[in-house]
């Protein structure tokens, strides 16, 4: 029987919904006994939302002053002891994950694998490769511990009407000093969320300036949208670098993607392709962009979007 | 001696549109443009500028691969690191096997900083570095965006999902680079002269002690699903009406 340990990601009081996708990803193995843990100082909120995730047996708690900022270097001895009574260690490819499940699998030495978006068995799993361009199917040995990140844009966030119970553990690992966390300073805004948000504006280099960039904002308002970025809209500095969607940002699936002023490169549509609709808007009618978008304008940004937002207020 | 360490990999170009075999055996190599890992040019310039600020007295680059990425590691010392190492390997080696192989010239060259790329555009796998910060019991400061050092300290802002995280770790420590650490300098050609006579040691993989046996087996490879097919709209009220049409506006 294949036992599921999923790695809960959290700010100490609110489960992240990368969480209950990871869930999903481990009930998409038949006949998986889910479990999920949460390092926290005080994980009892955190444990309590997590047990309502639906398909997941059983929570651990572990508690311990050092998990306060979730450090790869603290968190991973802690896993590594769970580990030892699972078959799998799934964690979600958001940067809390992809910092620390490698951490794991060398502790326990396991092969990972990355950004797995589909389940074919306990042993087969597919993920993308090439910056999504070719998709390979990886199989390991059976009685193979396999530790994975899971491409969260590939699954639906498990439902809330579950009821696991909480156990709360001891870990006594000993645990490193050497890292010590000294600040995060984060853009937070009452926007949507962009991992999460049902529709987003992205905006590109196109833009020309933070000052413009504002017309992405206002747009994204507009449609109750989270924003993006591209890679060249974040190195010039007119977007912040949590903004970026693609390969080295983050991977989404909204419903509605607007893209404006985007070129659409590889490296971009890989952070897209799962998206229901995509808008492009862009002035050069052969823009890579107009081969992914289901709806394509070519125009002039500067012109296209007042006018689109003057309609979307009509 | 001060030492840097930088893990670099030759991959096929980020320009290339990379195309899946038909019989689903993997990808079409044949005359495809091969590079330097784009973030592992950006591992190797964090390295030479410490160097360059008085923080390092030598950069070396090391690479597992084939025998013919001789080229690459050229690059890497036109760039300007002092020496390289090459772990001759033919074929595909897992992220923990590679991890394994790093810490020997860890052991071998006892550096006290260790820059990797992020990720290797190839497998995207984004493993290497926290594992080998993992097998040598070192801190790990992963998608780095600024490096600062002190003695015995480097503080590092990484990009998180959340922002901007600030890191402090002790020395001896694995860095991994991300995009916005720094822009890499081009190579110059009488660079290109001068790296042929820096020294360039080639090391048998099977000297090293490690295992090179895949754990992990590659059954298929097949290109993404398409897209459907979409429309161009010509104004910005037939884009709405199309949106309407979708249900993707109310
Ligand atoms: C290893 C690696 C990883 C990368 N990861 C990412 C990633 O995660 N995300 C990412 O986005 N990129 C990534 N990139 C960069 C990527 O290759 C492109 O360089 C980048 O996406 C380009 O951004 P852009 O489309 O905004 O700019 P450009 O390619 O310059 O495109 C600008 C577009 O705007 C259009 N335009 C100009 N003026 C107007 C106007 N007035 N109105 C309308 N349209 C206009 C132009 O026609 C053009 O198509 C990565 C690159 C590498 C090497
Ligand atoms: N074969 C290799 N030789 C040297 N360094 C490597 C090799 N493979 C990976 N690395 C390093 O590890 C980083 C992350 O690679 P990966 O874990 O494969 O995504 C790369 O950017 C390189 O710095």
């Amino acid at each position: 029987m294949s036992r599921v340990l999923v790695i809960a990601e959290h700010d100490g009081t609110r489960l992240n919904a990368s969480t209950g996708k990871c869930v999903s990803c481990a009930a998409a193995i038949p006949g998986a006994e889910i479990t999920v843990a949460v390092f926290a100082v005080n994980g009892a909120a955190v444990a309590a939302e997590a047990a309502r995730l639906a398909g997941v047996a059983r929570v651990v708690q572990v508690d311990r002053a050092e998990n306060e900022h979730a450090l790869a270097a603290v968190l991973a001895p802690q896993i590594a002891q769970l580990a030892a009574s699972h078959t799998h260690v799934f964690g979600p490819s958001t940067t809390f994950g992809k910092d620390l499940m490698p951490r794991v699998a060398a502790l326990i030495d396991a092969p990972q694998l990355s950004d797995i978006m589909a389940v074919d068995s306990a042993t087969r799993f597919r993920r993308p490769t090439y910056a999504g361009n070719a998709i390979v199917t990886v199989e390991v040995d059976a009685g193979t511990k396999v530790v994975a990140t899971v491409r969260t844009a590939s699954f639906e966030a498990a439902a809330t009407t579950g009821a696991a119970a909480i156990e709360k553990v001891a870990a006594d690992a000993t645990l490193p000093t050497h890292t010590r966390f000294v600040g995060i300073a984060s853009a937070r805004s009452d926007r949507p969320d962009l991992q999460s948000a049902s529709r987003v504006v992205s905006g590109g280099r196109a833009l020309g300036s933070a000052d413009n960039f504002k017309l992405i904002y206002s747009l994204a308002d507009r449609l109750g949208a989270a924003v993006g970025a591209s890679r060249a809209a974040v190195d010039a500095g007119f977007a912040a670098s949590d903004l970026q969607v693609g390969q080295t940002g983050k991977i989404i699936a909204p419903e509605l993607y607007v893209a404006i002023g985007i070129s659409g490169a590889i490296q971009h549509v890989t952070g897209i392709k799962d998206a229901r609709t995509i808008v492009a808007i862009n002035k050069d009618p052969e823009a890579p962009i107009f081969e992914v978008a289901d709806i394509g304008l070519v125009g002039d940004l500067f012109t296209v979007v007042p006018e689109l937002e003057k309609l979307l207020t009509a | 001696m001060k030492r840097i360490l930088v893990g670099v990999k030759r991959v096929i170009d980020f320009n290339v549109r990379v195309k899946v075999k038909p019989d689903g055996s993997g990808i079409v190599t044949d005359g495809v443009k091969l590079s330097l890992n784009p973030f592992d040019e950006i591992a190797l310039e964090e390295a030479l500028r410490i160097k360059e600020r008085g923080g390092a007295d030598e950069v070396v680059v090391a690479t597992i691969g084939p025998a013919d990425c001789q080229q690459q590691l050229r690059t890497a010392l036109a760039m300007g690191a002092d020496r390289a190492l090459h772990v001759v390997h033919e074929g595909t080696i897992e992220p923990l096997a590679g991890a394994r192989v790093l810490l020997k010239l860890i052991d071998k060259e006892q550096p006290f900083l260790v820059i990797l790329g992020k990720q290797a555009i190839d497998d995207d796998n984004n493993q290497t570095g926290q594992m080998l910060a993992a097998l040598w019991q070192r801190p790990q400061a992963t998608f780095a965006s600024k490096v600062e050092l002190t003695d015995s300290t480097a503080r590092v802002t990484r990009e998180v999902d959340a922002g901007l995280e600030t890191l402090e770790v002790d020395l001896p420590a694995v860095v991994t680079a991300d995009l916005r650490l720094n822009e890499p300098r081009y190579v110059k050609l009488p660079d290109i002269m001068k790296a042929k006579k820096k020294p360039l040691e080639s090391l048998p993989f099977a000297d090293l002690g490690v295992s090179a046996a895949a754990r992990v087996k590659m059954v298929r490879t097949e290109p993404p699903a398409q897209r459907q097919k979409g429309i161009m709209v010509k104004d910005t009220q037939e884009l709405i009406a199309a949106l309407r049409k979708r249900g993707a506006l109310q």
